[in-house]
């Protein structure tokens, strides 16, 4: 699927397979994610994208297969090593899952507080720029249940910051936001994007935000990989389910209970 | 998915115990990886963060005093007129005051304070870790390389080990205190010859067995709590039914617990 590239990915998937209990929810998928880019991945509700998010961060297990992140595959190695890795990943949640007994400043200190023996001083400092980045530096002492949904996705994009990560993963960004707000979610993207030269991957439903922030875009359908490519490369796919996702035609209703699960998991035929 | 009807019932009994035996396997596991974080891991350049153990004790102890007070005092109270009414019959009223010191701190102190720390700090922990797992706040953390259980659960156990034997001594003395009301009201004490009744009924075993099963009760009740907060399923109901079951398991734990010491210290002598 990837491209010839000489330099090595950031993320290199080979052949991922994910299960929930007897579920296979990505049945053997393999890409890379180039260093500095913007990959989107797009699907579905349902088709795998946010198991594939929750592999490469290592909050799930796959069953086979394998996550080369910098160099080592993590899908064999422990809690301990994987955060090691974790160090350099930071992760925006769909809901910001903020810590919701600290303050948003507190939030961004505390990756900085645990992990590193910066002086209090220093610490304070960077929760300012880093709440700054994200255009919140006033709110540093308010909780996190006194801001706004977009407001929370920030102050949690400024904590995924904190540690200067190599990688950012976003999960569903402008989910629950209304469009003036998720237009200000894909315009903060494009200015980490331009200030620091790290890779990001965005998993979203979202085809506007995925046109405008994506170098890359690859779409996950019932558990498989149906493209991978630049803007130009998916606008002109003919894979009749890219098109089914980028022409919006509905899916025809589900009303058996088996046909549901067979489509969530990609086991049932599509009559094309 | 084999059906009820299906199995048999030597085959249903035998997965039930399994399951039990794998829930307290999994109960050990918890405490046993806290036990760790607390008192391997400073020694080995893991920081450890008293903060959050302190703020834990206060919620888990300082704020159930209020409670604990009244509930002991009260139940020191019934005591003594639930022995006082058979005392009298047999004329040995001036035994009120030792049956009441022995029943409190061997039994009724420590198992008071697991039920009103149950009902205030089980469920609280249920609930805390339940909501931080339907929010995404357990794999946050997780991403940002924090143990969960170092994180929510260590600072727990730690309070809970100091706080549930200080508060059932607490409980016992005001247990002991509603003894001494009715000693005086109603069987002729004085505070002196109350006081005095009580101090040559008690021995130190009363009281360490007393405290022995108030650190195991405390031990179950976070395990529980913490289990099955981080058990809990998606949405707000799941958050509910994990509370429910923690105060629920952990009363039925608690009780065993008892009955399996108060079994050996009777063994024991």
């Amino acid at each position: 699927m990837a491209e010839p590239d000489d330099q090595t990915p950031a993320i290199s998937v080979v052949d991922l397979r994910v299960s929930y209990g007897e579920r296979e929810i990505l049945h053997g998928i393999s890409f890379d994610i180039r260093k500095g880019e913007t990959l989107v991945i797009l699907g579905g509700s349902g088709c795998g994208k946010s198991t594939l998010l929750r592999t490469l961060v290592g909050l799930q297990r796959p069953t086979s297969g394998e996550v080369w992140i910098g160099g080592v595959n993590t899908a064999t190695i422990g809690e301990r090593e994987m955060d090691k890795i974790r160090l350099k990943m930071g992760m925006s949640f769909q809901q910001g899952a903020l810590f919701g007994s600290m303050t948003v400043g507190e939030n961004v200190a505390l990756p900085l507080r645990e992990h590193t023996s910066l002086e209090e001083s220093t610490i304070e400092i960077m929760v300012r720029i880093k709440l700054g980045q994200v255009g919140l530096s006033k709110f540093q002492d308010y909780m996190p249940a006194e801001l706004s949904g977009g407001m929370r996705k920030r102050a949690a994009v400024a904590r995924a910051l904190a540690m200067d990560p190599e990688i950012l993963f976003f999960d569903e960004p402008s989910a629950g936001l209304d469009p003036i707000v998720a237009a200000g979610l894909d315009q903060l993207i494009l200015d980490l994007k331009k200030a620091y030269s790290i890779t990001i991957v965005v998993v979203t439903h979202e085809l506007p935000s995925a046109w405008l922030i994506a170098d890359r875009i690859l779409i996950v359908d019932r558990g498989n990989i149906v493209a991978l490519g630049d803007r130009e490369k998916i606008r002109a796919s003919t894979h009749p389910r890219v098109r089914q996702f980028l022409d919006r035609v509905p899916e025809p209703e589900v009303t058996e209970e088996l046909d549901y699960l067979q489509m969530l998991t990609g086991d049932r035929e599509r009559p094309e | 998915m084999k059906t009820a009807a299906a199995e048999s019932l030597p085959s249903r009994v035998g997965s039930k115990t399994l399951e039990s035996l794998a829930y307290l396997g999994s109960l050990a596991q918890l405490a046993g990886q806290s036990a760790y974080v607390t008192f391997v891991g400073p020694f080995k350049g893991r920081r450890l963060r008293p903060q959050r153990a302190i703020q834990q004790a206060m919620a888990v102890g300082v704020e159930a005093i209020p409670i604990l007070s009244l509930i002991s005092f009260l139940f020191g109270l019934i005591m003594a007129l639930q022995l006082g009414h058979e005392l009298k019959r047999f004329g040995m009223m001036q035994m009120i005051a030792e049956a009441v010191v022995v029943a409190v701190t061997r039994e009724l102190g420590p198992l008071i304070t697991a039920i009103v720390v149950i009902g205030r700090s089980g469920s609280a922990f249920a609930a805390e870790i339940g909501t931080k797992k339907v929010t995404e706040e357990v794999d946050a953390l997780r991403t940002m390389a924090f143990d969960p259980v170092a994180f929510l659960v260590a600072p727990k156990f730690l309070a809970m080990l100091v706080m549930v034997p200080a508060l059932a001594i607490w409980a016992d003395l005001l247990g002991v205190f509603g003894g001494y009301v009715f000693g005086t009201l109603a069987a002729g004490f004085t505070l002196q010859t109350y006081f005095q009744a009580t101090r040559d009924a008690i021995v130190l075993h009363d009281l360490y067995t007393g405290l022995i099963k108030a650190v195991l009760f405390g031990i179950v009740i976070t395990a529980v709590g913490c289990h099955e907060g981080f058990g809990t399923g998606a949405g707000a109901e799941a958050v509910g039914r994990s509370t429910t079951s923690a105060v629920v398991t952990s009363i039925f734990l608690v009780v065993t617990v008892d009955l399996i010491f108060t079994t050996l210290f009777y063994i024991t002598g």
